[in-house]
């Protein structure tokens, strides 16, 4: 089995996106995002390291008629697990958390997370009452989270397990006000400067 | 309201030492401690009697929250805020979300607002601990975040492990460029809560409104207070 390159399945992921709307969570997602394009629609984190699902909730329940998908990596997810719980219980259907999970703490120095010890994320997102969840190991299963993300009605919590490799960072822009107000222009027009 | 709880403590003391002798209960003298400052005109009957016509502040912030479009509520539960978050469950109009921990509830705020939504947070003041880094978020995004924070650990707190966190509240929010305000006086919450969700929406501002545990009311474990 060989294993996948997360650059390879986000940009697959996000191949004719439509309006779906993106959070990165900080660090290598933020970086697979910026290097699969630069989206009105995408909110890549600089920082507030474990609040990446929370914010795909709220704009979830801002947005209902859109589908919204956070991406993150298993350290991010473990600094906010209780938001697994918190976002199962509200269970938004156009809500989808797609966790690239290297096992690493990547951005400072690749040391293992808890993922490489056995902590199973998804088995987690089940716990809490994910009524879908999803553990993807290799390449011709990515098509199937593509379809769940796009076509699901469900909320969505899936771990896709990527290769711990090291990449040349691809930044995406870094000023949250501008980020902030290129995501409500996009959603509410006129109304964004309210 | 100082000269009425003054006159009020005066009152119920004296009463209380001239029926001892009598052994009558304490809640008998307290009630014709009532009635004698009714009487004397210290207090109006109203004041006594629950007043039906004020309305209680919480019902008053949740009639703001409703005024100005607030659409999600999210908290972790607190004593204090038991009325606001029953109001704000019972109400059709209004997204209840109950968080694990408080800093969930600044990223779902972020997350609202980016999506057109307003939403605001309650908590209680130890809560302000555990969101600290994720203040960073509304801060560095330009964006509102409004939190109404129930204190603990000041006036007549039981419990001393809530005091440290309950007397450096203010200055952590502060420290993280949160604007406080505060209010100690039933009276004056419904003009903070307005003034403070006009500067945290129209200004796009970091605001706190700190309801202190003076009027709260400081609750005793030892007495089985909920």
């Amino acid at each position: 089995m060989t294993a996948l390159h997360r650059r390879e399945v986000v940009c697959q992921l996000l191949r004719e996106r439509g309006d779906l709307i993106v959070v990165a969570g900080l660090g290598s997602p933020a970086y697979d995002l910026a290097a699969c394009g630069n989206h009105p629609l995408d909110f890549p984190m600089w920082g507030a390291m474990g609040g990446a699902a929370m914010v795909g909730l709220g704009l979830a329940l801002a947005q209902p008629q859109r589908k919204v998908m956070v991406l993150t990596g298993d350290g991010e997810m473990l600094m906010g697990l209780g938001s697994l719980a918190t976002i199962a219980v509200q269970r938004p259907p156009n809500l989808r958390i797609v966790v690239l999970d290297n096992e690493r703490f990547g951005e400072t120095g690749q040391q293992e997370s808890h993922t490489a010890h056995g902590v199973d994320l998804a088995a987690l997102a089940q716990g809490c009452g994910f009524p879908k969840t999803r553990i993807v190991r290799e390449a011709s299963k990515v098509n199937l989270l593509r379809e769940d993300i796009y076509t699901s009605n469900q909320l969505l919590f899936a771990v896709v397990k990527v290769s711990p490799e090291e990449l040349p960072r691809v930044l995406p822009p870094r000023d949250g006000a501008y980020l902030t107000q290129r995501m409500r222009e996009a959603l509410l027009g006129e109304r964004s400067a309210d | 309201m100082a000269t009425v709880t003054g006159g009020l403590i005066f009152v119920l003391t004296l009463v209380t030492i001239l029926v001892r002798p009598y052994r009558i209960p304490e809640a008998v003298a307290a009630a014709v401690g009532g009635m004698l400052m009714v009487l004397v005109g210290i207090v109006p009957l109203s004041e006594i009697m629950n007043e039906p016509n004020v309305a209680h502040w919480a019902d008053e912030i949740h009639a703001l929250l409703k005024a100005h479009d607030i659409k999600i509520i999210s908290f972790v539960p607190d004593g204090g805020h038991k009325r606001l978050i029953e109001l704000c469950q019972n109400d059709a109009t209004l997204q209840t979300v109950t968080l694990t921990t408080e800093e969930e509830g600044i990223a779902l705020a972020a997350g609202a607002f980016l999506g057109g939504t307003r939403a605001a947070l309650l908590m209680q003041s130890s809560g302000v601990g555990n969101c600290i880094n994720l203040l960073s978020l509304p801060r560095v995004c330009n964006m509102p975040f409004l939190t109404l924070v129930t204190m603990r650990g000041e006036w007549g707190e039981f419990n001393p492990w809530q005091v440290p966190m309950g007397q450096s509240t203010s200055h952590v929010l502060e420290a993280s460029g949160v604007i406080v305000y505060r209010v100690d006086d039933a009276g004056k919450v419904a003009p903070t809560v307005q003034a403070a969700i006009q500067i945290a929406f129209s200004s796009r501002q970091r605001v706190a409104v700190l309801l202190s545990q003076k009027l709260i009311g400081a609750k005793n474990f030892a007495r089985g207070d909920k």
